[in-house]
This record gives C-alpha cells, structure tokens and sequence, in this order.
C-alpha cells in the first residue's frame, strides 16, 4: 500500500514534465485561429451577400464607418459623453459604498441601522427601478447618474464588508499588543487585509456600471453611445449598431484589465496575484 | 523589584474558573517558563500578562512595555520584512531600528522581502525581532518553537538565550518542551488547576543537557505533568 502510494507520484515527477507544455501551444494557437476564422467567414458571407447588409455588415464596414464617425467628431463626442457619465456615476456610487461598507464593517450599530435596509433593496434587480428613475429625475443627467450609482453601489458595499470581516482578528490583536492606535489599526491592518476584496468589488462594480449606462443611454439619453445606437436603430443602419455593440465590447475589456492592472500593483503581496507567484 | 507581579488572579470563562487565585511574580531580567498540561491555562495567563484579556479578580502589576511573541509569526503579508519589524515606531528611526534588530537574528539581508518569502523559522525570527525592538521590560513567549522543526528550535533556543541575555527583559515563557523550558529558564513553573503548583529554580548545572541534575530535574518536571517514561 504504501509502495504503490510513493512509487505513483514519483514515477509522474519523472515523466509529467514535458506533456503540459506540448499541448500549451496549439491551445494558445487555436483559441486566436477559431474567431480569426470566424470573423473572416462573416466578412465574406455578407460580402457575398449570403447576409443582408440590414442584418449584418461586413466587420470591413463596420470599421469604415468606425473610421468615418471618428473623422467627423461623432464617436469621439459621443463616446467621451458615455465614459463621462460612467466616471460620474461610479464615483458616486464606489464612494457610498465604500463609507457604508466601511460603517458596517466597523460599527454594530451601523451595522443595525445600515445593512438589513441594503440586503432589502438589493434583493431588487437595480434595472427593475428605470420607470421610478424616469418619474424622479424625468430624462435629465441625474436620473443616468442615479442608475450607475445604484448599480455600483452594491457590490462595492458588499465586498467591503467581506473583506473588513475576513481580515485575520489574530493580526488585529498583534497590532494592539504593537500599541497602535485605532486609525493606525485601520490603516496597517484592516483595510490593506481587505482590499483584495474591495477591488473585487469594483470589478463587478465597473461590470454593472457598464450596464446600467447601455439602458440608461437607450431611453431619452442626448448623447452617448448608447443614444448613437438608438438613433442608428430609427434609419437601420445596422453598421452603427454593430460599432457601438463592439466599443462596448472594447470599453469593458479596457476596464476590466484596468482594474487587473491596479490588482497586481496594489496586491503585489498577495501570493495569488504576485506575478512571480508568491515564494521567490 | 518586580516586574511582574500577580495576586490572586481569577478568569472565568462562562461557570468554568481557568486561572483561580493564582499568584505569580517574575523579578526584572529573570527568565521564566511555564508548563502545564494542555488547556490548563498557560495562554490565558500569557495573555492577562499582555493585557490582551482582562482578568475577573485579583491584582496585576505589569511594565508598559510588554511584547509578545506568539506560536504563529503574525507578520502583516502586505508590509515588507522590515515594516513589520517597525510596526507603531516613530517614523524617523523605524527604518533604522528595524535594520539593527533584524541583524540580531541574522536576517539583516531579508529586510525588502516580503513575508510570504520567509521560512516558518525565518518568519518566526523577524516576529522575534519585531518583540525586541520596542525594548520590552516584559517579553511574552506562547509556544514559539513549537511549528519549527528540531534542527530549527535548537537554533533559535541558542538566538533567545544571547538576545535576552544582552537585552535582559524579563521573560514568560510557556511551552510544552521540558527540554527548552531547563535549558533556557531560570525557574520552572508548573501549572496545574488554574494555579501555579510547583516551582523549581534551575541551577547552572542543570542546564547542561545530559547531565544528572539535568535528568532529575527532567523527571520531576515530567512528573508533575502526570507523564511517566
Ligand atoms: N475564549 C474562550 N472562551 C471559552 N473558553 C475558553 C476561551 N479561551 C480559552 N478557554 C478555555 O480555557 C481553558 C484554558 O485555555 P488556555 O488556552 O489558556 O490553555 P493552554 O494551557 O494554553 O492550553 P494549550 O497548552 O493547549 O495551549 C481551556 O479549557 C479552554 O477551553
Ligand atoms: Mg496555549
């Protein structure tokens, strides 16, 4: 029994160093060639005019069109009108929940007067309150302000409470012994503890940002990208459309390697964000 | 004078007594170490001591500065090595400070490195430093070899015995090693029913390991704690 249970794990040292590495290229090769692939049979299926333009352009025109609204000033307004409004809203919203998180996290009684009403509101899907939104703030900035608040306010709250609760209490009681004060108590310990959860809390945050800007653009919105594919919709020009499904694409794929990005810097101590993974 | 000084102390967890009426003092620069079977109440003393928990009744006499060292290192992963060692230090001589008393352990080279890197031992050995920087009068050992290996206990009872020897604070120090407890203290407490039941001075002799004060010391102390071999 205890032969075979040496004899199993040895005999794999010797052997399992090479298999990994032969499949990792043409898995690596093959995840980039099949989309490749796929976007090419869509050009020339709608070149050919096996799709309709209507339905679906050609990626070519698609990036024509990119091209063109750029010259103009139209995807660069419209765009900066977006990123600012989500800019804004997150904000608002990464802020509330932030102090909230940080109140409940801290204090009892914070904690009775402040989470059962969150766990309440949440339990309502934040899109569910458009038509509310659209009676308070009628089709004003606020109201899309609003949306994305509310949208990022949730996770970033929950998190922060999570985090604050997981901190380790054993190093809490390490940096009493240490004599630190409270405030230095926070800073040393409990919120560098909590940060892997914070941040992600943001990263869900910045998903539900986006969200709530593509419906918040759709209804009643002046400008923005959303606004862009709205008007696009009314003359049919599905170029547009595809465009703006793309930036949105781009736009959440940006942030999220943004937020990545302020993981590894901000989390270099954690070994499982560490790029050198951990032990040196 | 001492240091510390402890009268009729009494914990209770819930209708449960741990520590009742116990009575204890430990003289400026004396090391002491205490043994006793496991849940008897080594910690909740140790921690009365650090002021971690407070006590139900009695008297407590302990320095300002106390530290305590405790089985696991409690390094904060995200400081480097040497901020850990400068935790709550005024913030013009941290660096500094912290630097000289890692050179005491001789990690004076593992200052920029983060916690994670560091062996069980290693680590063990910057949260010796980071005790002895601030100066205690009163240093707080909960079973600090206990995770390390043989090789690496040896070590670090030889490391303890120079640093506390220069630095002279007075020592507590609880463990479930007979062997350490003789060869590192100058009086062996037994705990037994929430109170110190026995007291044995260590004389120079005796801390020779193999020798026949040694052994009979040993025996006593194994006996007490109701282990016969
Ligand atoms: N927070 C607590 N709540 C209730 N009971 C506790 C608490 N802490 C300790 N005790 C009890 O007090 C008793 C003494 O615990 P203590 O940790 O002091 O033992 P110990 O001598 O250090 O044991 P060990 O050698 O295993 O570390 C134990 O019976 C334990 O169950
Ligand atoms: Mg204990």
């Amino acid at each position: 029994m205890s032969t075979t249970a040496i004899a199993g794990p040895v005999t794999k040292a010797a052997t399992g160093a090479t298999p990994p590495k032969k499949r990792a290229v043409p898995y690596r090769t093959i995840s980039w060639i099949v989309p490749a692939l796929l976007l090419l049979a869509w050009e020339l299926l709608a070149r050919s005019g096996v799709i309709a333009p209507e339905v679906l352009p050609a990626p070519s025109s698609v990036g024509t069109t990119a091209w063109h609204l750029t010259e103009t000033g139209e995807l660069p307004h419209h765009l900066w009108e977006s990123l600012q409004r989500a800019a804004i809203g997150l904000a608002v919203g990464a802020g509330v929940g932030l102090v909230l998180g940080v109140l409940t996290g801290f204090s009892k009684l914070a904690e009775a007067i402040v989470d059962r009403n969150i766990q309440i509101v949440r339990a309502i899907p934040f899109l569910a309150i458009l038509p509310l939104v659209m009676v308070w703030f009628g089709v004003g900035e606020s109201g899309r302000y609003f949306l994305v608040a509310l949208g990022t306010m949730f996770p970033i709250y929950l998190n922060t409470v999570l985090g604050i609760r997981q901190v380790d209490p054993r190093l809490l009681e390490m940096g009493r012994v240490a004599g630190l004060s409270r405030i230095n108590l926070v800073r040393a310990a409990i919120l560098p503890g909590a940060l892997p959860s914070i941040l992600l809390g943001l990263r869900l945050a910045l998903t539900n940002a986006w969200l709530a800007l593509v419906i918040a653009e759709t209804v009643g919105a002046p400008a923005g990208i959303g606004f862009m594919a709205t008007n696009a919709r009314e003359f049919l020009q599905t170029d547009v459309i595809v465009l703006v499904i793309v930036l949105y694409a781009l736009i959440g794929l940006t942030t999220d390697l943004i937020a990545r990005g302020l993981e590894r810097r901000l989390l270099a101590w954690h070994p499982n964000y560490a790029p050198s993974g951990g032990r040196k | 004078m001492s240091t510390v000084l402890a009268e009729k102390i009494t914990r209770r967890y819930g209708d449960r007594t741990v520590l009742h009426e116990l009575d204890l003092a430990i003289e400026r620069g004396e090391f002491v170490a205490l043994l006793g079977k496991s849940g008897c109440g080594k910690t909740t003393l140790l921690r009365a001591l650090a002021g971690l928990d407070p006590v139900d009744g009695g008297t407590l006499e302990v320095p300002q500065r106390r530290t305590v060292v405790f089985q696991e290192h409690r390094l904060l992963p995200w400081w480097k090595v040497w901020r850990n060692v400068a935790i709550g230090l005024p913030r013009a001589t941290a660096r500094a400070k912290a630097q000289s008393a890692l050179e005491e352990v001789g990690l004076a080279d593992h200052a920029d490195a983060w916690p994670v890197t560091l062996s069980g031992g290693e680590a063990q050995r910057v949260a010796l430093a980071r005790a002895l920087v601030r100066e205690p009068e009163l240093l707080l050992l909960d079973e600090p070899f206990a995770a390390l290996d043989a090789l690496t206990r040896i070590k670090m009872h030889g490391l303890v015995r120079d640093l506390t020897r220069r630095h002279r604070p007075a020592v507590l120090l609880v463990t479930h090693d007979v062997d350490e407890a003789i060869l590192l203290a100058d009086r062996v407490l037994t705990m037994r029913e929430g109170r110190i039941a026995a007291v044995h001075e260590v004389s120079a002799g005796a801390r020779e390991r193999g020798s026949a004060p040694f052994a009979a010391l040993r025996g006593t102390l194994l006996g007490e704690l109701g282990v016969t071999e």
